[in-house]
């Protein structure tokens, strides 16, 4: 245990709690009187307010003080065998922390190998299964769901994993890749560098010149001449770069919609969007099932 | 300049005229402060309206997400902390303010040590109220719950309560009767210890006007905010409560109370125990294992310290039961021990670790709170508030006692609706959370509870909107009943000779001592 900073506060902590636990036992010992003989009411204190508040003096109802007793005995009782007392551990040895690893010892034990079936497969292979396709669907709904949508068809800045189009790649191995460590897709804010607004109009009407979406033609021409900033990511021919996740421009598939607000936002600040890996909490074989699931998605096209 | 001539008497206008008439200083020496416990009794049923009504909106948005059209000032994130601080400290607040100067001075026998620091916490705690009521929509919010109000807000609310506790103790040191009766041990053990918690808890460092930091990080901010969380249910919304259980169920009844011994044990023990609770809400977290235990062990042992109030409440009425049967407010305060009862075994089953697996974050602990909230708080603080309205304003009784009765009824269908409809949805989530398939996957995922609470959220929202109908019953009978009466300030009795002595006065009950 390295709850406390020295041994002093453990000593500290486990005294004052025997001290107060025991204290509510002497305190209702003490003021334990005897009952009145059957049919004698109890008396009246003796004070009196307000003009007719009193108080009769009857004694501690003996059940009550049986629960109270109880529950002190109890409490005594459980920090023998449970941590409480400061540092000392409990007689019984648990502590969250290792029942937490044992449950998870069980669980791996109990579950790991249905998983594990299925971890030496080819993804390809995987994905055709139909009861390892199931079993990454639920996996899917309870860790991917919550960004990329129950149905997978994403939201904005949550890619549609539905669509067939990748932004990494189709590679089932680079999906796994994308679900094992995450991604980081980062465009630099370009506002400036493009001439400030006049050049974010410019080129935000020539990228969506590029998907033949409505248009300014002379603005769109003067964005093209810029493009070559954009060129170094995206690509001359706006295709994209699945190396650094970069999007194709000219497919009509928009991770953060096509309006010219939203295109010109992209440039004005740039995106700074972040998938978090799950390798570390789910382990190789879910994230095995799940890459396999979310490729069986575009697969089904 | 216009001048508006308003109706004299009407019955949708508080005549705050009658809230503020004058006394001679010849007739202020000789009756008791009234006029700051009438300014916080209305104020109790104006708070407790207005919180309500946020709450019942908040439960719509639950069913319907939509409600407020995406305004930001009106989402529930920013709603909710609005709606427990009206209900908490602008309802419950004003009801304490209202009877624990009431009852300290009635059972001093003198008059409020300073009528003008009085009156400033009146009007700062009306400040602090319509402050968070603005600043909380805005977003403005140190982020601790229960203590949302940022920095500049919790030094006003600092220097009222240091003005509450100087009139309270102060008055309490006048007293011209010998003993200091039950009630005020209550009452002060609530507004010292809300005020060192209030302390501990904002501690925070100001970057901005409006905006601080906690001066605790990571799991010992979890731990002090926790540590003040259980105790502003433990002192703010119970032993203040108790408060005034203390006073106005044996003067409703009139019946002495049960056990004087019984009061002392279960005072010390709870308020001894209750400090011990706050890490019963941190359970299976980064709190260190020794703390979890001692907050489910103290929680349990609180569980008799507790119920000993709920005794004493309850066989004060012993012998007089035919009373609860044509008296609205007795029902008001004695099913409001029932309820306190329930949720204070409910409090101690929830914080043994393995029920809290189950029931931790899932809406049986909004059941929990509401059967205290609206069950225990809200109940004696409606039944002591038609106690005293008919009182403050020189009338016999309430305009309607058949009002009461529709109240009493209304509300408690709408507490009961509430909290059968949070119990079975908490469990059943709970169920959900944890329900797995073969291959030991989550058979449900989280969305699907929430589908599956939708049902259970509209019988809440029922329950909700019958509670807060309630309460405007009361604002009407609370008008007629001024509007028909007047300001009356009642004069201080001479200390009978004989009343600190054996024996009893004959203005106590028929001798029933030995």
């Amino acid at each position: 245990m390295s709850d406390f900073t020295s041994d002093f506060w453990g000593l500290f902590v486990a005294a004052a709690t025997l001290v107060s636990i025991v204290g509510c036992g002497v305190l209702l010992w003490t003021q334990t009187t005897k009952r009145p003989p059957t049919g004698v009411k109890a008396e009246l204190h003796g004070n009196v307010w307000d003009g007719d508040l009193q108080e009769y003096n009857n004694p501690l109802p003996r059940w009550w003080m049986w629960l109270f007793y109880i529950t002190i005995v109890f409490s005594l009782l459980y920090l023998v065998f449970y941590p409480g007392l400061g540092s000392f551990a409990g007689k019984s040895g648990w502590s969250s922390a290792a029942a937490y690893q044992a449950e998870m010892k069980a669980a791996e034990a109990q579950y790991g190998p249905i998983f594990n079936q299925f971890a030496g497969m080819d993804l390809a292979q995987v994905a055709k299964d139909p009861k390892a396709r199931a079993m990454g669907e639920r996996l899917f709904q309870n860790h991917c769901a919550q960004c990329h949508g129950a149905d997978a068809g994403g939201a904005i800045g949550f890619p549609n994993l539905r669509d067939n189009d990748w932004l990494y790649g189709s590679d089932p191995a680079i999906i796994k890749t994308s679900i094992a460590e995450g991604r980081n897709g980062i465009m630099p804010p370009l506002g400036e560098a493009v001439g400030g607004e006049p050049g974010i109009a410019q080129v935000t009407h020539y990228v969506r010149s590029l998907s033949s979406l409505p248009h300014d033609a002379s603005l769109a021409k003067e964005g093209a001449t810029k493009f070559a900033l954009c060129a170094a990511c995206h690509g001359a021919d706006a295709k994209g770069n699945p190396a650094m996740g970069a999007p194709n421009l000219t497919d009509g598939v928009w991770l953060y919609s096509s309006s010219e607000a939203s295109i010109a936002e992209s440039i004005r600040l740039g995106r700074n969007n972040r998938m978090p890996g799950q390798k570390e909490f789910l382990g190789e074989a879910k994230v095995h099932l799940l890459a396999a699931y979310v490729y069986s998605l575009s697969e089904k096209k | 300049m216009t001048h508006i001539k308003l109706p004299r008497r009407s019955t949708f206008i508080i005549p705050f005229n009658i809230l503020h008439h004058s006394l001679s200083p010849m007739q202020t020496a000789n009756t008791y402060n009234y006029k700051v416990v009438r300014q916080f009794a209305v104020m109790t049923v104006i708070w407790g309206i207005v919180g309500m009504l946020v709450g019942v909106i908040i439960a719509a948005q639950l069913i319907w997400p939509d409600l407020t059209a995406g305004i930001s000032w009106l989402s529930y994130g920013r709603l909710r902390p609005l709606h427990t601080n009206a209900v908490i400290f602008a309802f419950g607040g004003s009801a304490l303010f209202a009877t624990s100067y009431y009852v300290v001075q009635r059972t001093c026998q003198v008059r409020l040590l300073s009528d003008g620091l009085a009156a400033f916490t009146f009007w700062g705690w009306q400040v602090v109220i319509l402050l968070a009521a603005v600043t909380l929509p805005l977003g403005i919010t140190s982020g601790k719950e229960y203590a949302e109000l940022e920095w500049p807000i919790d030094i006003l609310i600092t220097v009222v309560w240091v003005s509450y506790a100087i009139v309270f103790f102060g008055t309490i040191a006048k007293r011209k009767t010998p003993h200091i009766y039950v009630a005020n041990w209550f009452y002060g053990a609530f507004i010292l210890t809300v005020a060192l918690l209030h302390l501990v808890n904002s501690a925070a460092m100001p970057a901005s006007f409006w905006k601080s930091y906690s001066a605790y990080a990571g799991v010992q901010d979890a731990m002090i905010q926790w540590w003040y969380g259980h105790n502003a249910v433990g002192f703010f919304l119970t032993a203040g409560f108790l408060g005034i259980m203390y006073y106005f169920v044996p003067k409703q009844a009139d019946r002495p109370v049960y056990s004087y011994r019984l009061s002392v044990v279960h005072f010390w023990a709870l308020i001894f125990t209750y400090m011990w609770a706050g890490p019963h809400h941190l359970h299976y977290t980064a709190l260190p294992d020794w703390t979890q235990s001692l907050g489910m062990l103290f929680s349990l042992i609180l569980l008799a310290p507790s119920w000993g109030g709920m005794i004493n409440g309850i066989m004060t009425l012993s012998g007089a039961w035919h009373k609860l049967r044509d008296d609205p407010i007795l029902k008001f305060l004695i099913v409001s021990l029932s309820f306190y009862g329930m949720s204070t075994f409910e409090g101690p089953m929830m914080s043994i670790k393995t029920v809290n697996a189950l029931s931790h974050y899932t809406d049986w602990t909004i059941g929990h709170v509401h059967s205290g909230a609206l069950g225990w708080v809200a109940f004696i603080s409606i039944g002591s508030i038609y106690y005293l309205l008919p009182r403050l304003f020189g009338r016999e009784q309430m305009h309607s006692v058949k009002a009461i009765s529709l109240h009493f009824w209304i509300a408690t269908i709408g507490v009961v609706l509430y909290i059968a409809a949070m119990w079975i949805a908490g469990v059943m989530q709970g169920l959900m959370w944890r329900a797995i398939n073969a291959d030991g996957t989550l058979t449900y995922t989280f969305v699907e509870s929430v589908k599956a609470t939708y049902p259970y959220y509209m019988i809440r929202l029922l329950g909700g909107v019958l509670f807060f109908a309630g309460m405007l019953i009361m604002l009407w009978n609370m008008l007629k009943t001024i509007g028909a009466g007047k300001a009356y300030d009642a004069p201080i009795p001479e200390l009978a000779p004989d009343h600190s002595a054996h024996g009893g006065s004959t203005a106590a009950p028929a001798a029933q001592g030995a």
